[in-house]
């Protein structure tokens, strides 16, 4: 199989990898590269475990060619942390006991950012469509809404 | 299984290297990717073309002019296609939004599919590298064709004169039990003047409710006027049966979803 040059920014490093032209953007970050924080749960475009974050939009990376991600800045769940400092979604996600087998948790961290990047004052509707293409067969979702809103909450208080 | 990928810069290039056996066009991915990871070995190479043009979304007078790698979520969010986002956003969920695009929708196979049903009631035309086609035609030999999809196009519709609901199970995303789409006019005397309806999951791709329009023609929108409507509404159907719903469910409620649509 034919390897072919992909270059990109991941979580603000750039990376350069040879890949067997057809793999996808989930095999070449957990396989070539190293990042496991997406999953490959069905493989199929409906858990949303393998969401991650390409120029600004949610993708579905188990869907994505590496290939056709040339040029582009990435972000996935092991960029949200800064200075080994957690994210404030990261933070509310363990306060709110909004995970538990945690193999959902990467993927809805990665909804609910693009979210807040977005719409930094969602309603409770808001989070619930954002997420509405991630799925928890553990939690039930509530606790995951409820972290979600309480880290807008923390956003806005500290920009006020 | 890792698939080799040809990118050209042209659709004319791409149809070329379309023709090679196993090949499959790459649009958002959410279908062929799907296969191929799903262990559908009829697809062993992919091609895309990456022309501009294929994601513009033209405004012009009347007609509304969407190429075919135009996403979900870029209609959904067009200010000129506001009556489209609610079809737009009943497929799939956010990331699927941003991925899946018109061109590829039109080969959604039942359930899927919900904005080719907008389409179809839209009385779309369907532009490819071989031609241009109405929506009714293209759909009937979608499964033949090796043409690459370049663009829909579509009279903008009379503003409330299109209607749109996606019956599901799970809110806010969920897999179609059906999903109806309907153009409506009405003359001055609140008479139905002309009327196409499309159904999504009665058959195994889009389909016209031609009898239940016809039935709707010189008729009132209120319940004494759609009643035969709705009685025809199942006419020419053959549901799909999948772990959604079964084919009787769906013959069964689709009179009830056609009603509460029309007198909404």
């Amino acid at each position: 199989m034919a390897k072919v040059p992909v270059q990109f920014t991941l979580n603000g490093s750039e990376k350069a990898e040879f890949v067997e032209s057809g793999t996808t953007l989930l095999n070449a970050l957990r396989d070539k590269i190293g990042d496991t924080s997406p999953k490959g749960g069905c493989h199929q475009g409906t858990c949303g475990a393998c969401s991650v974050i390409v120029d600004g939009e949610l993708r579905l990376s188990c869907l994505t060619l590496a290939e056709t991600c040339n040029g582009a800045a990435i972000t996935t769940t092991s960029g949200l942390a800064e200075g080994g400092v957690l994210h404030p979604l990261q933070r509310a996600f363990l306060d709110a006991f909004a995970t538990q087998c945690g193999f959902c948790t990467p993927g809805m961290l990665m909804a609910a950012k693009v979210l807040l990047d977005h719409t930094p004052d969602p309603s409770r509707d808001d989070v619930v469509e954002a997420l509405s293409g991630n799925i928890c067969r553990c939690t039930g979702y509530e606790p995951i809404i409820q972290a979600v809103l309480t880290a807008a909450r923390a956003n806005s208080q500290n920009a006020a | 299984m890792a698939l080799a990928l040809q990118s050209f810069a042209t659709v004319k290039d791409a149809s070329a290297a379309l023709k090679a056996a196993g090949t499959r066009y790459l649009g958002g991915g959410t279908l062929v990717l799907r296969a191929a990871n799903e262990g559908d070995v009829s697809v062993s190479g992919l091609v895309r073309s990456t022309d501009p043009a294929l994601s513009v979304i033209t405004v012009s007078g009347g007609t509304i002019r969407i190429g075919a790698s135009v996403t979900m979520a870029a209609i959904a969010r067009h200010p000129e296609l506001g009556q489209l986002a609610k079809a737009a956003r009943a497929v799939g969920g956010p990331a699927i939004r941003n991925m899946a695009t018109v061109g590829g929708n039109l080969f959604a196979p039942s359930p899927y599919g919900d904005f080719a049903v907008a389409l179809l009631a839209l009385d779309a035309m369907v532009s490819t590298n071989d031609g241009e086609m109405p929506m009714e035609a293209f759909l009937a030999k979608r499964g033949g064709s090796r043409a690459i999809v370049t663009s829909v196009s579509f009279t903008r519709p009379a503003q409330g004169s299109f209607r749109f609901v996606k019956v599901s199970r799970v809110k806010p995303k969920g897999v179609s039990v059906l999903s109806i789409a309907a153009i409506l006019e009405q003359a001055g005397d609140g008479t139905i003047s002309s009327a196409r309806i499309a159904l999504g999951c009665m058959a195994d791709r889009p389909m016209r409710a031609k009898t239940a329009e016809k039935a709707l023609l010189g008729r009132t929108l209120d319940a004494d006027g759609i009643a035969s409507a709705l009685a025809a509404a199942g006419d020419g159907t053959a549901p799909i049966t999948d772990p959604i719903a079964s084919a009787w469910y769906r013959a069964q409620v689709l009179p009830v979803h056609l009603g509460r649509l029309l007198l909404s």
